[in-house]
């Protein structure tokens, strides 16, 4: 059964959706951009473990003042500090954490998400972008349960779950939740579900994603 | 045999340590953003002036220093890199939309995997990152276990230039943090490794269940 609140949710309030769902133990990565939010709402002594890519598992906040060490940085290359427990590893090793399904959540941003759960949030496609990729394809496919943060809607009001991506791939068929603003749904071979809404009606939802939701 | 090179002029150890990298030279070149990044040694090869370079690194340069200046300069022919556009990557940025340099992208997973290959003698790997996406264009798929796979191949180089923190002068390296990132997974992958370090210890002072990079894959270390 799906719930429904009167009021959409902010940035910060979506991130506080995601943390609630991140079981107690998980190791952890937090994409680029919004995803890292989720982290202040995340209750370390629940012994969540972050993995950030370029090496890292225990990262600990933002770094801050006399903590500031160009050594240690994130994924977004923004300082941070490690937590008791934390280890350091070389690049491939980090990666075959993630392609090797070791990872239990990994929280992605997102232009398009398919109702079959493909993931669309490297490239827009444009023909005179710069293509850049990162660690998106990797992290798509890698973790066990992959979470994405995003808005429902673009500026323009369409809807950004699709019943097919029009931006190019990231992944196929690897997210399993999509955390927004007006709700939470499941996606993948069963189709999209309904898991909570927040300022929309099922009736609305309906028809402004144009979206057929169990 | 590792060499040391120690100067009192650091600027010339650098380029010593650079001299022999020739034209159309392919080079893996460390650091994620600037941790790890041998910016004295990529000074160096900008200095040294080899051309028609083909650079293995994450990012494509960044600001006006380091690998930005070498794309800069005109000496690189190729970039293979996971993130090239970033907010200051404007060198590298004007040169590719010029038709000045070409570009292959790899996710950042692949790459770092490739070159592991490529160290471990590896032929190439049937990978689940990209399947079904542009990258994946023009490379063999194939289904085990009812997963599908792209085949990668290793991605080697005729020099590396690594940063490390500590070395001892057998050439065994320790890293610093996330500086570690690509380090040691290009030392296995070049011909000839080059690291710079911000000292060198006499042989039996790093412990050995510490050691990263056993000196088996170093040719020369630099203080710098």
């Amino acid at each position: 059964m799906s719930e429904t609140h009167d009021a959409s949710l902010t940035r910060d309030q979506i991130a506080a959706r995601i943390a609630a769902d991140i079981p107690e133990g998980a190791f952890v990565n937090l994409g680029i951009g919004q995803p890292t939010l989720v982290a202040d709402h995340l209750d370390l002594e629940r012994g969540v473990v972050l993995h950030t890519e370029n090496g890292m598992l225990g990262m600990g906040r933002a770094a801050t003042g006399d903590e500031i060490d160009p050594d240690l940085i994130n994924a977004g290359k923004i300082p941070v500090v490690e937590t008791p427990g934390a280890s350091y590893f070389h690049h491939a090793d980090s990666f075959a954490m993630m392609r090797g399904g070791h990872l239990d959540v990994c929280v992605l941003g997102a232009f398009q998400v398919s109702v079959a759960g493909d993931l669309a949030n490297w490239h827009t496609g444009a023909p005179d972008a710069i293509p850049a990729v990162g660690g998106a394809m990797d992290l798509a496919i890698g973790a066990k349960q992959v979470f994405v943060m995003m808005t429902l809607f673009d500026k323009q009001g369409g809807s950004k779950l699709v019943p097919e991506l029009t931006y190019p791939a990231t992944g196929l068929g690897c997210v399993s939740r999509v955390y927004t603003d007006h709700g939470t749904f499941e996606v993948g071979a069963d189709g999209p579900r309904v898991v909570d809404l927040h300022g929309l009606t099922a009736d609305e939802l309906a028809e402004r994603t144009g979206l057929a939701f169990a | 045999m590792t060499d040391v090179i120690e100067r009192s002029d650091a600027t010339a150890a650098a380029d010593e340590a650079v001299a022999d990298i020739p034209d159309g030279a392919t080079v893996l070149i460390g650091g994620f953003g600037s941790a790890g990044q041998p910016v004295e040694l990529i000074d160096a090869l900008r200095r040294h002036g080899a051309g028609d370079l083909t650079v293995v690194n994450n990012n494509a340069g960044n600001g006006d220093h380091g690998l930005a200046l070498l794309l800069r300069e005109g000496l690189v022919r190729k970039m293979i890199c996971s993130f090239p556009r970033q907010s200051d990557s404007w060198h590298f940025d004007e040169l590719y939309r010029a038709g000045r340099v070409e570009l292959e992208v790899v996710p950042q997973g692949t790459l770092a995997e490739r070159m592991r290959a490529a160290g471990a003698g590896i032929g190439g790997f049937y990978s689940p990152t990209g399947v079904g996406t542009l990258l994946a264009e023009g490379k063999e798929e194939r289904e085990l276990d009812g997963r599908r796979f792209v085949l990668e191949r290793p991605l080697s180089g005729d020099y590396a230039l690594v940063k490390a923190h500590v070395a001892d002068r057998m050439g065994n390296l320790v890293y610093r943090r996330t500086a570690r990132n690509f380090g040691p997974v290009m030392a296995t992958a070049a011909t000839t490794t080059v690291v710079q370090v911000s000292r060198v210890v006499p042989t039996g002072d790093l412990d050995p269940e510490a050691v990263v990079t056993p000196s088996i894959y170093v040719d020369r270390v630099v203080v710098l």
